[in-house]
């Protein structure tokens, strides 16, 4: 490894505050490094008992019976469900705030009825005293299938004759429903200008076709619930989720009851990247609990976390750029499948708007397709559909480069999206720092520095994400130690708790550690969205700044009363509220804090908040690697991170998020996949097989924090959790172009993909 | 329902005495005899490291170790880390690196970490990442966690 003399981990901040860009220890984090921390599956309760799920062994088959009497005859089993348990739901479309969504399928991944769609899709469940006990009565359980020939890829399953796999799906074409039954849920399409006359003015054209393969979230912490339906009819949640409000929601529709009767207390959360948005076990512990008289807590093996859970889309993506020979991209086209899973809703919409996002191109034409196949219900996965589209388009991007003998970045610089940029999708951009985040690469240490030796390449990429608003709610009360309890709905995955109490912090003046954060449950705080689209730092924290200025003006009016002057005559900098009519009288938020009884009350903030503002966050990876020419296997040398965060409100956490999504996707790059046999079975559903990337597979991440502030927040915040994933797969592609002169155009870049690409272009060997 | 064997042993320091069934881990044991759930569960088949615990001074993913297999042994959990109100060296620079984001492989990787400075004061960079490389961490891309072991290397030599 490169021995390194310069800073590993760099901030280019753009402005200076007294809380915001320290990095204080986490308020949560005595908990965690200690196991006293409670997450999901350390919960425990007075009767508690296990629940267990008997899941399909086929990928694809119609359901000829079920027998659940003698699994109900088992001594030690307290209640036996299957989808006859849940109501019926109907025709009735519901949204949780991620678009809408037929009932019927939330309902039919949680327990099937009718049909099987994929390998371990559930289909009934068992409660007894003990884990070992229900899993034993699974057995009992007696299944007969007509099992079906699966299809397993968008373009097996886009074919005429492909098995389908819901008799009730009928395309809608260009946003209009047709009467053809297919395996195509959606093909729709974004235009901009005249992409014949764009392409006919190009010098140079490239296209190529890309394949991904289905990859995972990996989150270290298997999904969990504890549910008990209450005697007062009352449905009590404890769980590991991205959102109690998300889990609330889609468990009362599911249920079919109201969303008050549901309440979820968000327990610690074991990781989730997108996994832990999607309900699957609190609907089937619910029905579970109700039947029994008991609470009923259900645990996913690996195994299920792998065949029964969100994985992300394997991906089908054929991408045309013309270039003009000084560089201008004149005209670029995506053809674009994805692998929804089981049921409609591949994260293709979002993939399809990223998919030239970086760039300024006159004329597009993108088409998406949104393609049912014998696979896991997909889900989000940090950048939802982001990445596969980026390894397609920047090893374009790498390619042209090196056919016009332009440097990579400048190819870049000279196309790269700014402010007012239109993308094909639509919308204008607002302030946005692609242009920045180039030129910190081609400044970088890294950039210049020699890369010597055989089989050694540098490869670079980058990467788009939108970054998410939504709902929030904060409240906020004034201790009389001058301490602020901050309560909030965003659970904490990373680190937020602090970031939030950090904004507030800021607007108190006071130290981040006087402001302390609950996460609190759905009867405690207001409609809070997901922990999902890099939205809690910005969202969550506009809320918690908002409520902080809420108390600091009450707070105004309560010096103003003790002083007998106006509010207007009160300020407040730095945690010390003075006077502005010459009287010089000041007190400090703590010593005011010890009088809010004795004054007339205590104080408490608040606010709720749907922000619009949203600021895109560009990232972008420069990769040494070392391809062994025998083996195939990819060794990283050398890797840099860079991101455009707006403003870094914690940068360590910041730097975490880029050093985690960055390993990510070099997993996604080199490793992950589902290895799928013919049948529709996951060979691989462990994680010794699932190969994710251990310490011993990398170097260090270094990581350089790009600031250029989003307008939409008041202190600058983009979000940073999500588009350090897009271009780790491409900038390694890239590396391996450099390093032994292949073009690799499938995920995994594995050691078998990458000898097959050698020996394509030098032969096999004798 | 198997019968249940008594099993006495040893948990950080304390004598302990529990009931199980044959067939129970001693993960099992731990979270839910005993009640120390600081060590969790991610695969139940030894490939997350999320359970590792020391059993007799040696690294063990605590869910492939029957429970049965405790007595007489000497046990130490992430509960067993910190030294009394004090957190070990490893756990404060945990804290101060931000080397853990989510927490649920921190309680394993920990206990991993210690039984490496336990034998060796000042390890390489290389060894750090060899000796944790059991222990899955889907959060952090290691960068933190190898630093923060390095900077508690350091830390605990200064107090030597």
């Amino acid at each position: 490894m490169s021995t390194q003399n310069y800073e590993p981990n760099m901030v280019l901040s753009t402005t200076e505050f007294d809380v915001i860009g320290t990095r204080p220890v986490r308020h949560d984090g005595a908990d965690k490094v200690t196991g006293r921390a409670l997450y999901g599956a350390d919960i425990e309760l007075a009767g508690l008992i296990h629940g267990a799920i008997l899941r399909s062994p086929h990928a694809h088959a119609r359901i000829k019976s079920i027998d659940t009497s003698k699994a109900e005859a088992h001594p030690a089993v307290k209640a036996v469900v299957t989808s006859a348990d849940l109501p019926d739901a109907g025709d009735e479309i519901i949204d949780l705030g991620e678009g809408a969504t037929p009932l019927k399928y939330l309902r039919g991944n949680v327990l099937a009825s009718g049909k099987v769609l994929y390998k371990g899709h559930a289909i009934a469940a068992v409660a007894a005293n003990s884990l070992h006990d229900a899993q034993e009565a699974l057995k009992l359980i007696k299944i007969e299938y007509e099992v079906l020939p699966p299809t397993l890829t968008a373009p097996d399953a886009m074919r005429d004759g492909a098995p389908i796999l819901h008799e009730g799906l009928k395309t809608t074409e260009l946003g209009k429903p047709t009467d053809k039954v297919s395996n195509v849920a959606s093909h729709f399409q974004h235009v901009k200008g005249d992409i014949a006359a764009g392409f006919a003015e190009a010098d140079l054209v490239i296209e190529r076709e890309f394949n991904t393969a289905t990859v995972h979230q990996g989150y270290i912490e298997p999904h969990n619930t504890t549910v008990l339906w209450n005697n007062d009819g009352r449905v009590q949640v404890w769980c590991s989720s991205q959102g109690a409000f998300a889990i609330r929601d889609t468990t009362a529709a599911i249920l079919e009851v109201p969303v008050s009767q549901v309440k979820v207390t968000p327990m610690e959360i074991g990781g989730g990247f997108g996994g832990k948005i999607p309900v699957y076990l609190e609907p089937v512990a619910a029905v579970l609990s109700k039947k029994s008289g008991h609470p009923v807590k259900i645990v996913m093996s690996r195994a299920d976390e792998f065949e029964a859970t969100g994985p992300t889309p394997g991906s089908c993506i054929r991408v045309k750029i013309g270039v003009k020979n000084d560089g201008k991209m004149v005209a670029a086209q995506a053809w674009m499948a994805y692998e929804a899973g089981a049921y409609p809703g591949a994260m293709i919409v979002p993939g399809s708007m990223c998919v030239f996002a970086a760039y300024d191109i006159e004329n597009i034409v993108i088409d998406g397709f949104d393609v049912v196949v014998n696979k896991p219900s997909t889900a989000a996965y940090r950048a939802p559909g982001a990445t596969n589209a980026a390894f397609a388009t920047e090893s374009i991007v790498d390619e042209i480069a090196e056919k016009l003998g332009i440097d990579p970045l400048d190819l870049r610089l000279r196309n790269a999206a700014t402010k007012g940029t239109r993308r094909a999708d639509g919308p204008k951009y607002p302030r946005i720092g692609c242009v920045e985040l180039l030129e910190a690469m081609k400044n970088h240490p890294h950039y210049n520095a020699p890369l010597e030796g055989p089989n050694r390449g540098r490869g670079v990429a980058i990467g788009f994400w939108f970054n998410a608003g939504l709902p929030s709610s904060c409240s906020m009360s004034v201790n009389a130690d001058g301490t602020v309890m901050l309560i909030e709905g965003s659970p904490d995955i990373g680190g937020t708790r602090t970031s939030i109490a950090m904004q507030a912090a800021e607007v108190l003046g006071i130290a981040a550690e006087d402001v302390r954060p609950t996460v609190a449950d759905t009867d405690s705080v207001g409609f809070t969205a997901v922990t999902g689209g890099s939205r809690v730092t910005f969202a969550t924290g506009i809320a918690a700044i908002k409520a902080a200025r809420d108390l600091r003006d009450q707070m105004i009016q309560r010096v103003a009363r003790i002083w007998d002057v106006k509010s207007e005559d009160v300020e407040f900098e730095k945690g010390v509220f003075m006077s502005s009519n010459g009287t010089k009288n000041s007190i400090s938020f703590k010593d005011l804090a010890k009088q809010l009884t004795s004054t007339g009350g205590p104080i408490v903030g608040r606010a709720a908040i749907n922000p619009p503002g949203v600021g895109g966050s560009f990232s972008g990876n420069i990769a040494d690697v070392e391809v062994d020419p025998e083996t195939g296997k990819v060794t990283i040398l050398r890797f840099t991170a860079f991101q455009d965060a707006g403003k870094a409100i914690h940068p360590s956490y910041v730097e975490g998020q880029m050093q985690g999504g960055s390993v990510q996707g070099i997993g996604w790059a080199l490793n992950e996949e589902y290895f799928m046999n013919p049948e529709g079975k996951m060979m691989n559903s462990s994680l010794l097989d699932y190969r994710m990337p251990t310490s011993l597979d990398l170097p260090m991440i270094d990581t350089v924090i790009i600031e250029v502030p989003n307008p939409g927040h008041p202190y600058g915040v983009r979000g940073v959790g999500e588009a350090n994933i897009v271009p780790p797969p491409a900038a390694l592609a890239n590396a391996i172009y450099h390093a032994v002169g292949v073009r690799m155009d499938r995920l995994p870049m594995n050691p078998v993909a990458v000898m097959e690409a050698i020996w394509k272009k030098e032969g096999v060997p004798a | 329902m198997p019968r249940k064997v008594q099993v006495q042993t040893k948990i950080n320091g304390e004598d302990v005495e529990f009931l199980c069934e044959p067939r129970q881990s001693l993960l099992e044991a731990l979270r839910d005899i005993v009640g120390l759930t600081g060590a969790k569960e991610g695969c139940n088949d030894g490939n997350c490291g999320a359970c590792t615990v020391l059993f007799d001074g040696r690294i063990v993913t605590s869910c492939l170790v029957l429970a049965v297999e405790a007595e007489g042994k000497q046990i130490t959990t992430i509960e067993g880390v910190a030294m009394g109100n004090e957190l070990h060296p490893i756990q404060q620079c945990f804290l101060e690196g931000a080397a853990l984001q989510c927490g649920i492989c921190t309680p394993g990787i920990i206990v991993a970490a210690k039984a490496l400075l336990d034998q060796d004061t000042n390890p390489s960079e290389e060894k750090i990442r060899l000796w944790l490389a059991n222990n899955l961490c889907r959060c952090t891309g290691y960068d933190k966690i190898v630093r923060s072991v390095q900077a508690a290397a350091g830390r605990m030599q200064e107090a030597r």
